[in-house]
């Protein structure tokens, strides 16, 4: 393309090179913000000093949280729901995409099963009921209600169904003429042949997990038990929730933390997410894509 | 060979077995649930026992204040949403699409799309911090001599905060799907509209967009299906008892209702009228879809 070479087409350039630049810089802040937070000075961080920069360096937050066994242990349940969520969400996923990818010939039941899946995908029966069901489960406070209380991923389904599906069918029956079973066909040829797709959604399901803390606050009634985001949740946003309260109280509240000590705490919480980054970098463009996928 | 099928077909149902019996656990079974919307429902009798009181729950939330309000600020908020989540990608995107430096573009591209991936309750307790009494702003207030203001307190600017941090969030991933779209567009088309004499912004105007408008309808109509989402995970850890007069949304209205006064009934009673306008609105939206950008979920 012909560059435009005029004065005003410049000067766009240029303002827009520091625009993005400056929305580039305002989503990196956060980061910056917190990390700043937690290796300040404590009076510095909980008499609001601390800005743009690090101010009066300290690594006591770091220290503190070293011996803090609550927190460890809201990770290590993070990291066990995390685990558990996402690979029994992939296999089900998995296991359930395959026959429905099939057509209906081939698997009477497809069209029943796949206007079922929409159906739950649109319609629930809300907060209460699906709450009371995981009481009478007896789940209450146990990893599984974290693990699955969710429900299947239908969507993550219909997009590795859709990924089946644009498979070449050759594949397939040169594996049929060999003796392959359903079985050895799913998980020795179509799985493989899928690596970039299910990568994509064990990284959105994984995120998921992570990041979830509704149901730590819903279905742990023991503080003890709650996920990081939970656990993180009820450290630094929980303000109570009487009507009464005046702007002076809240005002008052919001200063009594400890802001450095729950800086760090919200920082190692991101460094999953940082370490993963790169990943999902790479890989969710082509999920987003999916979503689109138009026969 | 009808043998053969019949037996491949049997490991297909083994097959989606599983899947179906965790839709049925944690989805159809909660459906049945539903129907303490018509009860005054008693934890002691079950839903077996409670009595039975018709629409007497929906009669009693459409008398209250509160429901009235509750739902003009999920409207206003996801309304903002909606249009805000769609103009702001779509104009970033099309700012990034004029960058020549590929490297520069690719170092914005990998950053903003951070945000998205980090949850709301960090993501709030940073935001509080930022517009909290001795927060950034606040600083950056003080640099011109105004007063410092007590931000996550004020009703009157809670919703605007709510949008705008929303699309603050998510404008990087939202443009994603423009990007694509762009890359699309045939570069002949910007050869000929060169050879026409066209500057970049005709260009854009007259090509770009017009190329863009089927991906712009698509999100426009998809986007319709969520406006009674106004976002319960932003929304329950910004807010407050000071801004729920502004800032209180269906969600956390049912969810204090519910769980924290224990109002079954009630609860149970506007979580169903959520669902079934959702479910409405969805469904249209996904026939619309279809009939004009010819998309389909499966």
């Amino acid at each position: 393309m012909v560059r435009d070479r005029t004065f005003w087409s410049r000067a766009f350039d240029v303002a827009n090179i520091v625009i993005l630049g400056l929305i580039t810089l305002s989503c990196l802040y956060p980061l910056w913000y917190t990390f700043c937070l937690s290796i300040s000075n404590k009076s510095a961080a909980n008499a609001g000093l601390v800005t743009f920069y690090p101010i009066g360096f300290s690594l006591v937050s770091y220290k503190e949280i070293v011996s803090d066994i609550k927190f460890f242990n809201s990770f290590w349940i993070s990291i066990q729901r995390t685990l558990l969520g996402t690979g029994i969400s992939l296999l089900v996923g998995i296991m359930m995409a395959y026959p429905l990818s099939k057509s209906k010939d081939e698997f009477r039941s497809r069209d029943i099963i796949m206007w079922l899946l929409i159906f739950c995908m649109l319609f629930n029966g809300g907060l209460i009921p699906w709450y009371i069901t995981v009481r009478n489960y007896g789940l209450l406070d146990t990893i599984w209600a974290l693990v699955l209380a969710g429900g299947l991923p239908i969507f993550n389904t219909i997009l590795i169904m859709n990924f089946f599906r644009s498979l070449p069918k050759d594949i397939e029956e040169a594996a049929v003429i060999d003796g392959a079973g359903p079985w050895r066909i799913l998980f020795g040829i179509v799985v493989p042949c899928s690596i970039p797709v299910i990568a994509t959604i064990t990284l959105f399901v994984g995120v998921y997990h992570w990041n979830e803390f509704f149901h730590g606050l819903v279905l742990m009634s023991d503080a003890t038990k709650y996920p990081l985001q939970t656990y993180i949740q009820q450290l630094v946003v929980s303000i109570p929730t009487n009507t009464s309260l005046t702007p002076d109280q809240y005002k008052r509240l919001s200063e009594l933390s400890n802001q450095s000590l729950n800086a760090a705490k919200v920082f190692i919480a991101m460094i999953p997410m940082l370490i993963v980054y790169p990943f999902l970098q790479r890989y969710f463009v082509a999920g987003i894509m999916l979503g689109a996928i138009k026969e | 060979m009808k043998g053969k099928r019949g037996n491949v077909e049997k490991h297909y149902y083994l097959m989606v077995l599983p899947g179906l019996v965790w839709l049925f656990l944690f989805s159809i079974v909660p459906m049945v649930g539903i129907v303490m919307a018509f009860q005054d429902y008693n934890p002691g009798l079950g839903i077996f026992g409670s009595e039975w009181i018709g629409l007497e729950n929906f009669r009693y939330l459409m008398q209250l204040d509160d429901s009235k309000q509750v739902i003009i600020n999920t409207l206003i908020i996801s309304s903002g949403k909606i249009v805000l989540n769609l103009l702001v990608p779509l104009i970033f995107a099309l700012l990034l699409n004029e960058v020549t430096q590929l490297q520069y573009k690719k170092l914005v591209q990998t950053i903003v799309y951070l945000p998205h991936f980090i949850s709301w309750v960090i993501m709030a307790s940073i935001v509080i911090n930022i517009f909290g009494y001795r927060g950034a702003i606040n600083t950056i207030r003080s640099w011109f001599g105004l007063e410092p203001r007590l931000f996550m307190a004020d009703p009157s600017i809670f919703r605007q905060l709510v949008i705008g941090t929303d699309v603050w969030k998510s404008f990087g991933f939202n443009a994603v799907i423009f990007l694509a779209a762009l890359t699309s567009i045939n570069p002949n088309l910007y050869e000929a509209a060169t050879i026409d004499g066209a500057n970049r912004w005709q260009k854009t105007r007259y090509v770009t967009l017009p190329e863009l408008r089927p991906t712009i309808v698509l999100l426009g109509v998809l986007g319709l299906g969520n406006i009674l989402n106004a976002g319960f995970d932003q929304v329950y850890n910004l807010y407050n008892p000071l801004v729920y007069s502004t800032g209180d949304i269906l969600d956390t209205w049912i969810y204090r209702l519910g769980l924290t006064n224990l109002q079954f009934s009630l609860a149970t009673a506007a979580g169903l009228f959520k669902s079934v306008v959702s479910f409405v609105l969805i469904t249209i939206s996904y026939v619309l879809a279809y009939k004009f950008a010819d998309y389909k979920i499966f």
